[in-house]
């Protein structure tokens, strides 16, 4: 390539042609532009005339220049200039291995990076070398080197993991022996290994480095401390003062993820790292699922929130006075001792607690209950709230769940309780034994020093085994829990405090509150907390720190959660068993970030340089422009160039224009729809994609409409077809659905549309049009239940004489149409009841969402422009009698529709005479 | 007696083609409103003009006894002084008539003899005697002799530019010349002094193609008369139009001159513009004379 300047040209040789260029001006100026003939009588009068200078006879000097520098703009063009070429890299003709470390510290600028490769892949091309490319973020697999193009397309569709590079040493030992020169695109940051992958590439051959300016920055998991949210970021490098915004978002009580407060970080000059508190009120705290750093589209940058932020509301309530001065005998002390730090403590009467709605009641040898409290209990319970009751000698004394159960309490218990290991006991005080695998504290170490010496002791019913999560040494259940509604209750058969047992004082205790979801984990979770567990990922972060579905992640062990070990088996995310949550952010609390030091000698180049920007193609298209600027001077030189070519041109001019303003102006596409449809009262029909049937359903809506116009005051507009695929529905009261048998069914976005359509009023009136003959079974039958089975309809049945369809208008008994078969709506609530002295029952209070038969009512009402009817119905007047009762079905729907059924507050006629009466 | 085969076909086209010229010239000629035609004077002719007292001279026949017999006096009916004129129109059948500077424009031929059928007309609906210059048609009165002018307009000439016959001038009648007089003014100058001989007077109609006025020309162009017989080419004609309009005007000077020197009256008239006015002048500069 030779260059000039920053441009290099691929093909200079070309170039001497612009050698050629004074003969082609001696040439253009030699010939003049060709005159015209020209008829003109007025020539007698121009004899004689001479023209003023004769320099005009040759080709005017800026036509000239205009030529001139076309064929130059051509030639250069030709000649293929590149401005700014990418210098070849190191001159060898080795192959060459692209490194990405392609983790979550790339995306923030991994279009750039793309870019860097796909160079290095396009100066990989022109050179001829192959080319192989690695993402360390990958298990480790010898590199393949390919032609260049084919792995430029690879190049392009390579995305960021959501974690680090893992397993760098593994990358040094599967390099091929071979030479070949490295690019490595860094992310900046020091990886493990990363200095035995640096010796085995430089032992290849040349290695040089590629790093982004962009600054690195991290948001550690946001901590809680004194009652505020501790949020915690980190930068690399550490440079100047910076501020960066971090915003808290989690869901809104109507369930839309919002932003719910934002704070700002100031990182100091020279500092790597900076922190602030978030004060936040607990409603709004519990609904935190993450952190992000704003305008930083990195994993890095986003930390999910899990149980650690989220503290439950506890009650506490103790069984009655205690003694004064004996507060660590309270039965509530240990508990509020383990609970005060991860949970907001409620304190008050039980009536009291309930109202404020607590995550867990604790009651702590509590035995009698109000009848009130009861039944406040096991309503808050059955609505998801956790009972937690701990036994002690007032349970043991009274008799509830004696004989059976109680509602609050998972097992009836047996009178008095046992006592073990004490002075006059023979026993020694029991152990624990290890948990269940189906009990919640599955894998939780048990310590030995606990031992229990005194506990309430359940029945043996024949549920005891499934509902006992713990027990002792001896099999006698310690811990027993019963669902109740969407909550549970859950006993501990010992005392909240030592009493009993030395529960309490280990750290056993807290964990079992934990795992049942009473308190919240402090910090990040030990691996014997989650021993045993198995969670599954509920969202999970990409390397951009979007949020993305789990897609078929398997469940992943505690123990490797708890390890936070990243990778494609365990991404980054939100992990959850039953109640409990935990978040696995891609920075941990104890990440640092800590920049890559590459040895002496090796290459880095991290400053942007201008991008190789190919010029020929704008050269042509220059050299283009002005040839076709010089027909047009050439045409005016000449005077051939007319007002009405002039005209000509510039209308193609203008046609050429992008005419971006005119799309500007248009309206939205719905907005006619909707004007249309909601102007007037509008009656509609589905499309079925049966023309003849549509054209019959248009008309039979019309002829409807004109009955209504003439005989009500109901005055609809013309009836509109409705595309339910595409058309909103919610502007039109009353939908007539003729079904074929070869319709196809809606899509889902279609049904979302029709139940929403069903649930806010809406009416459908489905025609199976074969007078419901076969029972059901017809091809249009058996479509309509296809198409049906996914709609929210309600239980249907025959119409029942005294429904209010049968007198909204008229008084009808025969819902004919052109067949006369019978029709179906919605089944009356089973505690419908006949009224005295009235005709009909006292029925639902609700319109009918649909009115399913097989009557052909559209074929009855059809009519044509001129009002005629368009089908024959019945035979001579009866068949004219049964066409009214038609229109007078129509009539009597489209009131039911439009009125609802106050028709049917006729049942309350007598009791208002008699109230008039008095 | 051989008759050429081609000459009843070429007469037929004339038949067809005329009768659509007679019909624009007389639809012209309606869509005038002529305020003041007729002599307002009273002498002889046919419409009625007043009733006067008779007095010492009047012959009894002269009496109109019907008015006399409605009062003590006598009357006589006087008629409307209606006098015949002769008027000889010369369009110019020249090649550089047949020019139009536009497609969308007809030849100022058209126009030039549209306007002439159309005086025609008007004139002879008038009582007046209408002919052509030259032997052929001879002035005569008359509706017939509407039709024998068009038939006789519609000749084209070979010459580049024409020149007025003086033959068949009725003396002390009118005489009408409609052409560009673009050509060699001597043969018109000729025309005037024998029409003033034979105590005619008359009116001069130039008819202009607009593009004769602008010379919207520009570029290296080759001038060619109609017939081609003159030529002038120039390098940029755009520089020749001040001194093209310089001449055009100097040579109109010259032609009102030399109307003004014999009596006539002398304007211009654009193809592009309407015929109307140009119809309405031509009628009053004829009835100025009368």
């Amino acid at each position: 390539m030779w260059m000039l300047g920053p441009v290099g040209f691929t093909a200079p040789l070309i170039l001497m042609a612009l050698a050629a260029l004074p003969v082609l001006w001696l040439i253009l100026r030699a010939v003049p532009p060709a005159p015209i003939l020209r008829r003109f009588p007025g020539v007698a009068l121009l004899l004689g005339l001479r023209d003023k200078d004769a320099q005009t006879a040759r080709t005017p000097l800026w036509l000239l220049l205009l030529r001139a520098g076309a064929i130059a703009a051509a030639i250069i063009g030709f000649a293929g200039p590149v401005l700014n070429p990418e210098p070849p890299k190191g001159a060898t003709d080795l192959p060459l291995l692209i490194v990405v470390d392609g983790g979550w510290a790339d995306a923030r600028d991994w279009p750039r990076r793309v870019d860097q490769a796909l160079r290095l892949a396009e100066g990989a091309s022109r050179a001829g070398r192959v080319l192989a490319l690695i993402r360390l973020t990958d298990t480790p697999e010898a590199p393949v080197f390919q032609a260049a193009a084919t792995q430029g397309a690879r190049l392009a569709g390579l995305q960021p993991q959501p974690w680090g590079p893992r397993d760098l040493a593994g990358w040094a030992e599967v390099l091929p022996e071979t030479g070949f020169e490295t690019w490595w695109l860094s992310d900046g940051l020091d990886h493990p290994g990363r200095a035995d992958l640096t010796a085995a590439l430089q032992a290849r051959g040349p290695l040089s480095i590629w790093e982004s300016p962009r600054t690195v920055f991290a948001l550690a998991p946001a901590g809680f401390a004194d009652g505020k949210v501790q949020i915690r970021a980190e930068r690399l490098p550490a440079g100047a003062q910076t501020e960066i915004e971090v915003s808290a978002r989690g869901l809104d009580p109507a369930g839309i993820e919002r932003e719910l407060a934002r704070a700002s970080l100031t990182f100091a000059t020279g500092q790597s790292g900076a922190e602030t508190a978030l004060d936040l009120p607990p409603e709004l705290r519990n609904r935190l699922s993450r952190f992000e750093i704003v305008g930083q589209a990195s994993a890095g940058a986003v930390s999910l929130t899990d149980d650690s932020l989220r503290r439950a509301k506890v009650a506490l309530i103790g069984g009655g006075a205690q003694a004064e001065g004996l507060q660590l005998l309270s039965p509530t002390h240990y508990l509020r001792q383990a609970l005060a730090p991860v949970a907001d403590l409620i304190n008050g009467g039980l009536q009291d607690v309930v109202q404020a709605k607590p995550d867990v009641i604790v009651l702590a040898d509590v035995a009698r209950l109000t009848q009130a409290e009861s039944d406040a209990l096991v309503k808050w319970v059955e609505g998801g709230g956790l009972l937690l009751r701990f036994a002690g000698p007032k349970l043991a004394a009274s008799d509830i769940a004696r004989a059976e159960a109680d509602p609050l309490l998972p097992v009836r218990l047996r009178e008095g309780g046992r006592s073990l290991g004490g002075a006059m006991s023979w026993g020694d005080p029991k152990l624990l034994a290890p948990f269940p695998e189906s009990s919640p504290f599955f894998g939780l170490p048990i310590p030995p020093e606990v031992t229990v010496t005194a506990q309430v002791l359940a029945q043996p019913d024949p549920d005891l085994a499934e509902r006992s999560i713990a027990a002792l040494a001896d099999g006698t259940p310690l811990v027993t829990r019963k669902p109740l509604g969407q909550g549970q209750v859950v006993l501990f058969h010992v005392t909240a405090n030592a009493e009993w047992s030395s529960l309490p004082l280990s750290g056993l205790f807290v964990q079992m509150l934990e795992r049942l979801a009473v308190s919240t984990r402090p910090a990040a979770p030990e691996a014997a907390d989650l021993a045993g567990m198995t969670f599954t990922a509920e969202r999970l972060l990409d390397a951009f720190g979007r949020i993305r579905p789990p897609g078929g992640l398997p469940g992943v062990r505690g123990e490797d959660l708890a390890d936070g070990a990243l990778g494609p088996d365990l991404p980054p995310g939100l992990y959850a068993d039953g109640d409990r949550r935990v978040a696995l952010n891609v920075i941990g609390p104890d990440t640092r970030l800590a920049a890559a030091r590459w040895p002496d000698g090796v290459p880095v180049e991290g400053a942007e340089r201008p991008r190789e920007r190919p010029l020929g193609g704008g050269f042509l298209a220059a050299a283009l422009l002005a040839l076709m600027a010089d027909v047009i001077a050439a045409l005016w030189i000449s005077g051939r160039l007319s007002g009405g070519l002039l005209a000509r041109l510039s209308v193609l001019l203008v046609l050429a224009l992008p005419v971006a303003q005119v799309r500007a102006q248009e309206t939205l596409p719905g907005d006619d729809f909707a004007l249309a449809a909601t102007g007037e009262v509008r009656l509609a029909h589905v499309l079925t994609g049966d023309g003849r049937v549509d054209d019959l359903a248009a008309a039979g809506l019309r002829g409807l409409g004109l009955r209504l116009y003439e005989r009500t005051t109901i005055e609809p507009a013309d009836a509109m077809a409705v595309d339910i695929e595409r058309d909103e529905l919610a502007f039109f009261p009353f939908l007539y659905w003729p079904v074929t048998a070869d319709q196809p069914l809606p899509s889902v976005a279609a049904y979302q549309k029709l139940n929403q359509y069903l649930r806010s009023g809406g009416m459908i009136l489905f025609d199976t049009r074969d007078a419901g003959m076969g029972g059901g079974t017809s091809p249009e039958a058996r479509r309509l239940q296809l198409i049906a089975s996914a709609l929210d309809i309600p239980p249907i049945e025959p119409i029942s004489a005294d429904h209010v369809l049968t007198r909204t208008f008229y008084l009808i008994q025969d819902f004919p149409g052109r067949q006369n078969g019978p029709i179906w709506v919605e089944a009356p609530p089973a505690d419908a009841e006949e009224v005295e002295g009235m005709p009909f029952r006292n029925l639902n209070d609700g319109v009918t969402p649909v009115v399913v038969g097989g009557n052909d009512w559209a074929a009855a009402w059809a009519v044509d422009e001129d009002g005629i009817p368009l089908l024959p119905v019945g035979r001579g007047s009866a068949g004219e009698r049964q066409r009214e009762i038609a229109y007078r079905f129509g009539v009597n729907l489209i009131m039911h529709v439009l009125t609802g059924n106050y028709k049917s507050d006729q049942v309350h006629v007598p009791a208002l005479l008699e109230r008039l009466g008095q | 007696m051989t008759i050429p085969a081609d000459l009843r076909a070429r007469a037929e086209r004339l038949g067809q083609s005329l009768p659509p010229l007679l019909a624009a010239a007389d639809h012209l000629a309606g869509a005038m409103v002529l305020g003041d035609h007729g002599r307002r004077r009273a002498g002889m002719g046919d419409e009625f003009w007043q009733y006067r007292q008779a007095h010492a001279g009047d012959t009894a026949r002269m009496i109109d006894w019907r008015r006399s017999a409605r009062s003590d006096a006598t009357y006589v009916r006087e008629r409307e002084w209606q006098a015949a004129q002769s008027v000889s129109l010369w369009v110019d059948p020249s090649a550089s008539m047949r020019f139009s500077g536009d497609r969308s424009r007809a030849p100022k031929a058209d126009r030039a003899r549209l306007l002439a059928l159309a005086l025609a007309v008007l004139l002879l609906r008038g009582g007046e005697r209408v002919g052509l210059m030259g032997d052929h048609t001879p002035p005569r009165s008359g509706r017939a002799q509407a039709e024998r002018l068009a038939l006789a307009l519609g000749a084209d000439g070979a010459e580049d530019y024409g020149r007025p016959e003086t033959t068949g001038l009725a003396p002390h009648g009118r005489a009408v010349l409609l052409s560009d007089f673009l050509g060699d003014l001597a043969g018109l100058e000729a025309t005037l002094a024998a029409a003033s001989d034979r105590g005619v007077r008359g009116v001069m109609l130039q008819v202009l193609d607009p593009a004769e006025e602008e010379f919207p020309f520009d570029g290296r162009t080759v001038f060619e008369s109609m017939t081609g017989a003159i030529r002038h080419e120039t390098l940029r004609a755009g520089d020749l139009r001040d001194r093209y309009l310089a001449r055009l005007a100097d040579r109109n000077a010259r032609l009102a001159e030399l109307a003004r020197q014999a009596g006539w009256q002398f304007t211009t008239h654009h193809s592009g513009d309407p015929a109307q006015g140009a119809l309405l002048w031509l009628y009053q500069a004829l009835e100025a004379g009368f």
